[in-house]
């Protein structure tokens, strides 16, 4: 059946922001459909709110709207689109719920929108978990014993039918959200109560608990003609229990025989056609009790996914991609496999290799929370790695992670492992982030296989082949220097740090070693069909066997160095950038080679570059790939810190770097040496120093004046930092610090860096382009919350609504200063503090920033393209010339664009939401329109906050901000608020003429504010915590605030801009293309 | 221990050597399953062969003795990348290396099995032989000697010695002959499963013997090599048809293609695996199926019409089959095409009750997508 005709235009709803659970895999699955649904010439409509995607690039769609993906904006879109038909299955669980309500509002209906891919009847069979086990029990398909409940009272009645422990599983979300264990009534009922709290729908099932079960997920493709097909099984590492999401997971699975394999694919394909699944791809989750082989299907995703994009990695199948050919029409047989292109796609991907995914956590940003994993998910990002067997996967797959390990044994930055066995065994039952190290200790301890698959669940067999990595190590050391042992090392996935720890001798001479014994690095490809056809993919891995597949290298290769796994800090803005460096180098006629190891990114497609290798971003397997490839440049500048800090070991190799010099990077980045640089440049900076013990610390704060921001210099990323007010504080904190680092703190050869603090100063992020002697400011932008909280977690407003043009002027020309005074060839980003008119510097990256993506899109100048001429070598003026750099610095043509950071708090709720020099956010939106409060307005709808126009607001103030806070109040009275406040506020705000209402403090009276917020009498908190003290009643007012959903401001500049944008209502009156922005601006 | 094997061409890989002590020699194929390694070790039809897997660890999940589709191996040899050497699952009763070394199979792991696959896949399968990598001349001249599958009767030694018969599960519905040509267990357990009786017969069991058995159907199974030197069948099917419905399965499908006066040819490298897709022409439903053979039916020689060149570099289409050949029973239609190199994957006949197909619906191992057609064959004998 060919591609339909009777529809034309397509609107495709992306997944907002990057949150735990929902993460950029839905960029690589919406930007595949919508290029090949274009290439089809369907005219494709986007909505999708956050900026940092490949999706929601202008070329991209026909029109995109970078708008709020809710309800009542979608359906405005599809007012002014009209658009014949809708895909609601490539924009996560975000997509699939906003279809269902605009289903039930009638929107479709009046507009006569179809929906394809899957439609509402088997949208809710999948997701409504009731209605999915009846659909089971009909086809015989066994699931959990359960029952669905919707009051608390009858999950009560439930559990005395299923049992302690009883999991609990609300309908119609994402990575686990408001899952959890009841292990006795008391648990039960608070897992209960959030979880009716976090389905839509307000349902939960309450159902037997099959922990410890082996868990897999299978693939699934169906096409109208009812073909189906299974793209890849995965199985888990951990076992139910541990969110999939969470899980080691291992494509394709290992453990199954082929009944066993062939029974669950016939049950995975019985579940499509059961739900109604009419077109596209589903993931269907089994559990498998591994005693009996007993099976049940835990749940099915009617929709693209994290999974699906794993697998899509994992087999070179894509999986989006079909989808979106599927849902117009086509069947799987009548579209050509890409990377044959000779074979249909209607088959099976066989794999001749192994694939392992590991999460990548980052509990130590959240200081409140246990690192122990559960049916939530908590990982903020993956790795994946490829080996031709499991333990070689395991081990790329734990040094891709970039956690500081290079293996999963014999490893120089490991802790050496406390207590006894016993002990361990014990801490092994408790799945954690270090569980998989702590279960290879263990063997190494002597443990047997039985007894650590006993206690962590991981079936024997992976414990096995565990044991082998251990045997191994154990060969190696007694085999000093001995090459024979190379070859099984590598072939066992050793880097060479961990085979130079055994041996105890530098990485570089196991190298030497290893290149003089012949022992190198070979590669292999990707293909689908195991070498059974011939395949024209540039997709590579890089394994030790006889033959290497990669072909021989060209001369105008240029290789970009990818991100990593996904990190707070460092997420999907910097793939976006290496992304367009891939583009724009091809269209200048170069082969871009990418290198990288996130399988849930764009960059990580094999369409995006000329060759792909999926490779850890180590020195060892990025210099391999160098000596492959032969390029002629290799760009490091636009991935973040993983490529950043692998410049240094690729310059001493003699590999040309393009753009900025490691040289001017370290400058950069090492804050004693830039100070210095400043003074020299007359570039004002805070007063700073260094202090390489504790009594230096106290002399220096004291010297430079409190309040201080202390950083240790030996942690990247913002990490460990600490504004300190004074020097009991400042001891305190010292004191912690030694205890994070179980007293392993070298202060003197890594010192603190203690600068003063700027209170309440403005914070400006600026991102420009130098090219050696002119400097291109690509955006100034003004941030919403003070400095202080980290530019990763304050909104940001762009061009800068309160800064004085004089002050723009004075940042832009030491912006111009500082490029020139780094020697930047490249991409800069500099961040400065305002503070009563005088501008300070705070910190300079020679390298892409999170905001390249939000500038560009604001202004229609891709940053990170024309970086990437630069450094190739164009200049500034010559792109001028040819019309890629405008003449004139872009003016947004009278719209404000607002960048609006997105945070976990609703996933973490132990953890106090107050906002710090730490970065804690995992995403962003972007809201653009005429007013400032308008493009605000969008933007908290689009991060997900419903703030009413009018309501009951609760305020409290800390001393500093009482002065400003008094105008907030105003305006947030003039508005229709009845303003609640404690004794120190209230009084505060009375004698400024507010009406307020008092109440009580926490815990000492009827008027609770934390007893108000739970019974739905606070509509908005204000909330600004005093510098560190931020404990006691504000912060159980914050976490009560987080757990109902209650709005909560923690500065008072964001208040005030709340205020404003309440003023402007929701915006969405401003609803309008990124195109139209653009053709504005440029007019 | 240090092992080799050295293909006919003098190519050498090297690998640890597992299972059985001694040297191996024979026809080197691939499969690409990724599951099923004790089914396919236990097929029949590779006899003769030396099996390469090309998923990497193998071994896994043990081997049990429900799971064998003969009594004991048939193939020569066994190529794997990573053997696992400890079994878990659930259903397992051994480790796989001891199964392999009481069953006398010469095997080889950490090998490069993909580069080994690639060249099979560009030079075609050829004569190799296994064994101690102190041995490479013996081995080499053991392949060089190595005549290749073309010409050799090899269903006649694999087949039964005597004739068998299987009840019915449940209550019996018809009675049907089988030809034991390399018949893997799960067919016959299919045929059982649906009220089948089964008789399963010798290779060289002639017409009227099986007519004297009344039986309702005859089956003509999967098994080795090059249909063409199997000629005590193929005159024996020539004589059934017409007189009882025949369905044939793999080898089956080529020696009733062949006695319907068609030609068979040997393919570069054969399928084998459990991913190939294959297009019903009825309706152009498509299948994934389970194949293990290394020659096809060629129906355009029942034509009159030249075969048309295989596109290079496009998906094969439908006209790579001729739409129907008239044979020495009447007309024939193909009925099942691969769509991964457009060859024949199943016919029917229009004139007598006879139809088959080349790939294996009854999986084991494999996708069950194309178990519906045992439905088909109870159909045509009740
Ligand atoms: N009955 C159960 N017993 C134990 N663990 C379970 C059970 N059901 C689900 N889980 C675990 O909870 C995780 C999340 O549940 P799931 O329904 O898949 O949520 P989501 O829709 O967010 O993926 C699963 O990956 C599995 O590990
Ligand atoms: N001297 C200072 N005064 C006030 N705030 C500061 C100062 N230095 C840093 N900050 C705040 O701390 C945040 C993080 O500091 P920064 O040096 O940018 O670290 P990172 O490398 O993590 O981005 C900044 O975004 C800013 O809000
Ligand atoms: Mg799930
Ligand atoms: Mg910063």
């Amino acid at each position: 059946m060919p591609r339909r005709t009777d529809i034309d235009s397509i609107l495709v709803i992306g997944s907002g922001p990057i949150i735990i659970g929902q993460a950029c895999e839905f960029d690589y699955s919406g930007t595949q459909a919508v290029k090949v649904l274009r290439a089809d010439g369907f005219r494709v409509v986007l909505v999708n709110s956050n900026p940092a995607t490949i999706m929601t690039d202008p070329e991209l769609a026909d029109a995109t709207y970078i708008e709020p993906i809710t309800p009542e904006a979608v359906a405005l879109i599809i007012a002014r689109e009209r658009p014949d038909a809708l895909l609601p299955t490539l924009g996560g669980q975000t997509a699939l719920n906003v279809t269902m309500a605009l289903a039930e509002s009638g929107v479709f209906d009046e507009y006569g929108v179809e929906l394809i891919g899957a439609g509402v009847d088997a949208i809710e069979a999948a997701e409504d978990r009731g209605r999915f086990k009846e659909i089971m029990g009909s086809i015989g398909i066994a699931c959990a014993r359960s029952h669905y409940v919707t009051s608390i009272e009858a999950a009560l009645g439930a559990v005395s039918d299923v049992g302690y422990p009883a999991m609990v599983r609300p309908s119609y979300i994402l990575g686990g959200g408001g899952t959890g264990l009841a292990h006795d009534e008391a648990q039960l009922r608070s897992i209960v109560a959030a979880g009716l709290d976090t389905s839509p729908i307000g349902e939960v099932l309450i159902e037997e608990s099959v922990m410890g079960w082996k868990e897999f997920e299978l693939e699934v493709m169906r096409d109208r003609a009812d073909n189906a097909v299974v793209i890849c099984s995965i199985e888990n590492l951990d076992p139910m229990g541990v969110h999939t999401g969470d899980s080691i997971t291992v494509a394709p699975a290992m453990t199954l025989s082929d009944r066993e394999y062939q029974e669950m694919r016939d049950e995975a394909i019985a579940c499509l056609r059961a739900v109604g699944v009419e077109t596209g791809g589903s993931n269907v989750q089994f559990a498998v009790d591994p005693a009996t082989g007993r099976r049940i299907v835990v749940e099915m995703n009617p929709r693209v996914s994290r999974s699906s994009a794993l697998a899509s990695k994992a087999t070179g199948f894509p999986i989006a991609k079909i989808a979106a050919k599927l849902a117009v029409g086509y069947t799987l047989d009548e579209i050509p496999n890409d990377i044959t292109g000779a074979t249909p796609s209607s088959f099976e991907p066989a794999l001749d290799y192994v694939v392992v995914k590991i999460p990548r956590f980052d509990f130590a940003k959240f200081p409140a929370l246990d690192p122990v994993l559960g049916t939530s998910m908590q990982s903020v990002g993956e790795a994946m790695a490829i080996g031709r067997t499991f333990p070689e996967a395991l081990q790329k797959g734990l040094r891709s992670l970039e956690t500081g390990r290079c293996g999963l044994v014999a490893d120089p930055s490991a802790e050496a492992t406390t207590g006894t066995l016993t002990e361990l065994l014990a801490r092994l039952a408790i799945p954690s982030p270090e569980r998989i190290f702590s279960a290879a200790d263990a063997l190494q301890m002597g443990a047997s296989v039985d007894e650590v698959a006993a206690v962590t669940g991981y079936d024997p067999w992976f414990v096995d082949q565990m044991l082998e990595i251990v045997e191994v190590a154990a060969e190696v050391a007694t085999s000093r220097e001995d090459p024979t042992w190379l070859r099984t090392a590598k072939r066992y996935g050793f880097s060479d740090a961990q085979i130079a720890h055994l041996w105890e001798i530098g990485a570089d001479e196991v190298t030497a070693l290893r290149s003089a014994a012949g022992v190198m690095r070979t590669y292999k490809t990707v293909d689908t069909c195991a070498a059974e056809f011939e395949a024209a993919t540039p997709y590579f891995y890089g394994t030790f066997e006889d033959e290497n597949e990669a072909p021989v290298a060209g001369d105008r290769t240029v290789i970009v160095l990818g991100s990593g796994p996904n990190r707070i800090g460092q997420g999907i803005e910097f793939d976006y950038c290496c992304v367009h460096a891939t583009l724009e180098l091809a269209q200048a006629g170069y082969e871009p080679v990418m290198v990288n190891c996130n399988p849930e990114t764009v960059s990580t497609d094999y369409d995006t570059s000329s060759r792909l290798y999926f490779e850890p971003l180590t020195p060892e397997d990025v210099l391999d790939v160098v000596a492959q490839e032969q390029p002629v440049a290799v760009i490091v500048q636009l991935g973040g810190q993983t490529p950043l800090s692998l410049s240094v070991p690729l310059e001493a190799a003699g590999v040309p770097i393009a753009g900025t010099t490691p040289e001017a990077i370290a400058l950069a980045e090492d804050r004693e040496r830039f100070a210095a640089l400043c003074d020299e440049l007359a570039v004002p900076q805070p007063a700073s120093g260094t202090a390489r013990n504790p009594h230096e610390a106290e002399q220096v704060a004291m010297g430079i004046g409190f309040p201080v921001l202390i950083r240790p210099s030996f942690v990247l990323g913002g990490r460990g930092m600490r504004i300190v007010d004074n020097v009991d504080e400042l001891r305190d904190y010292v004191g912690s610090l030694y205890a994070r680092t179980h007293g392993e703190m070298d202060l003197a050869n890594e010192p603190l860096l203690i600068d003063r603090f700027l209170e309440s100063a403005i914070e400006v992020d600026v991102d420009a382009i130098c090219d050696g002697s002119e400097v291109y400011i690509g955006g100034v932008m003004e941030h919403v919350e003070q400095a202080g909280i980290h530019s990763g977690d304050s909104a940001c407003v762009i061009p800068p609504p309160t800064l004085d043009p004089a002050v723009v002027k004075e940042i832009e020309e030491l912006t111009i200063r500082l490029a020139h005074g780094l020697e930047v060839c490249g991409l800069l980003n500099i961040q400065f503090a305002v503070k009563d008119g005088e501008v300070w510097v705070i910190e300079a990256n020679p390298r892409a920033s999170r905001t390249v993506p939000f500038v560009s899109k604001a202004t229609g100048v891709p940053l990170a393209r024309i970086a990437t001429r630069v450094m190739m070598g164009d200049s500034i003026a010559e792109l001028r010339a040819a019309g890629l750099l405008p003449t004139t610095p872009p003016a947004l043509a009278g719209r404000t664009a607002i960048k609006e950071a997105v945070l976990p708090w609703k996933r973490f709720p132990a953890e106090d939401r107050v906002l710090g020099p730490e970065m804690r956010a995992t995403g962003e939106v972007m809201g653009i329109a005429p007013t400032v409060g308008a493009a605000y307005a969008k933007a908290l709808r689009a991060a997900g906050h419903v703030v009413p126009t009018s309501g009951t607001v609760f305020i409290s103030l800390n001393d500093a901000d009482k002065p400003e806070g008094i105008r907030l109040a105003h305006r947030l009275a003039d508005l229709g608020y009845r303003i609640l406040a404690t004794h120190g506020t209230a009084g505060h705000l009375a004698r400024n003429g507010l009406d307020v209402t008092h109440v009580d403090k926490v815990g000492e009276g009827p008027w609770d504010p934390v007893r108000l917020i739970e019974d739905g009498r606070i509509d908005l908190v204000i909330n600004t915590p005093s510098g560190t003290r931020a404990r006691g009643d504000g912060s159980s007012i914050r976490q009560a605030a987080t757990r109902h959903n209650v709005p909560c401001i923690t500065t008072v500049r964001g208040g005030r801009l709340l205020a404003e944008s309440l003023r402007a209502g929701g915006g969405l009156d401003t609803v309008a293309s990124l195109q139209s922005h653009h053709a504005r601006a440029s007019d | 221990m240090s092992g080799a094997l050295v293909l006919a061409d003098g190519t050498v890989l090297t690998g640890e050597r597992i299972g059985a002590r001694g040297t191996a020699v024979g026809e080197v194929v691939f499969t690409t399953a990724m599951t099923g390694y004790q089914e396919i070790l236990t097929d029949p039809s590779y006899a003769g062969q030396i099996i390469t897997m090309t998923a990497p660890h193998i071994g896994n999940y043990g081997v049990n003795d429900a799971d064998d589709q003969a009594g004991a191996p048939a193939c020569r040899g066994l190529i794997v990348r990573a053997l696992s050497r400890r079994a878990s699952n659930h259903r397992a009763e051994g480790e796989l290396d001891d199964y392999l070394e009481r069953h006398d199979i010469v095997a080889l792991t950490g090998l490069d099995t993909r580069r080994l696959t690639r060249h099979l896949r560009t030079a075609g399968a050829m004569a190799g032989a296994i064994g101690s990598d102190r041995d490479v001349r013996v081995l080499r001249e053991l392949a060089a000697a190595h005549g290749g599958m073309s010409g050799r009767d090899l269903a006649t030694e694999v087949t039964c010695d005597g004739s068998t018969r299987v009840p019915a599960a449940g209550r019996p519905r018809a009675h049907v002959v089988a030809y034991d040509l390399g018949m893997k267990r799960d067919i016959v357990s299919q045929l059982s499963a649906r009220g089948m009786e089964v008789t399963v017969v010798p290779a060289g069991t002639p017409a009227a013997a099986v007519l004297a058995e009344r039986p309702d159907g005859v089956f003509l199974s999967n098994g080795p090599g090059d249909p063409e030197p199997v000629h005590a069948t193929i005159a024996a099917v020539r004589d059934l048809l017409g007189r009882v419905p025949v369905f044939g399965i793999c080898l089956g499908h080529q020696i009733l293609g062949l006695a319907l006066g068609a030609r068979t040819y040997k393919l570069p490298f054969g399928h084998h695996g459990g991913n190939h897709p294959v297009r019903r022409l009825s309706d152009g439903r498509v299948e994934i199926t389970s194949q293990n053979h290394g020659f096809a039916v060629d129906l355009w020689t029942l034509t009159r019409e030249d075969p048309p060149v295989p596109p290079v570099g496009e998906m094969p289409g439908p006209r790579l089959l001729p739409t129907a050949a008239v044979g020495r029973f009447g007309r024939i239609r193909p009925t099942h095409q691969n769509l991964n190199d457009g060859t024949l994957e199943g016919l029917a006949c229009d004139d007598v009750a006879a139809f088959s197909v080349q790939y294996h619906p009854e999986a084991a191992p494999g996708p069950n997508d194309a178990l519906g057609l045992f439905d088909e064959f109870v159909s045509a004998v009740t």
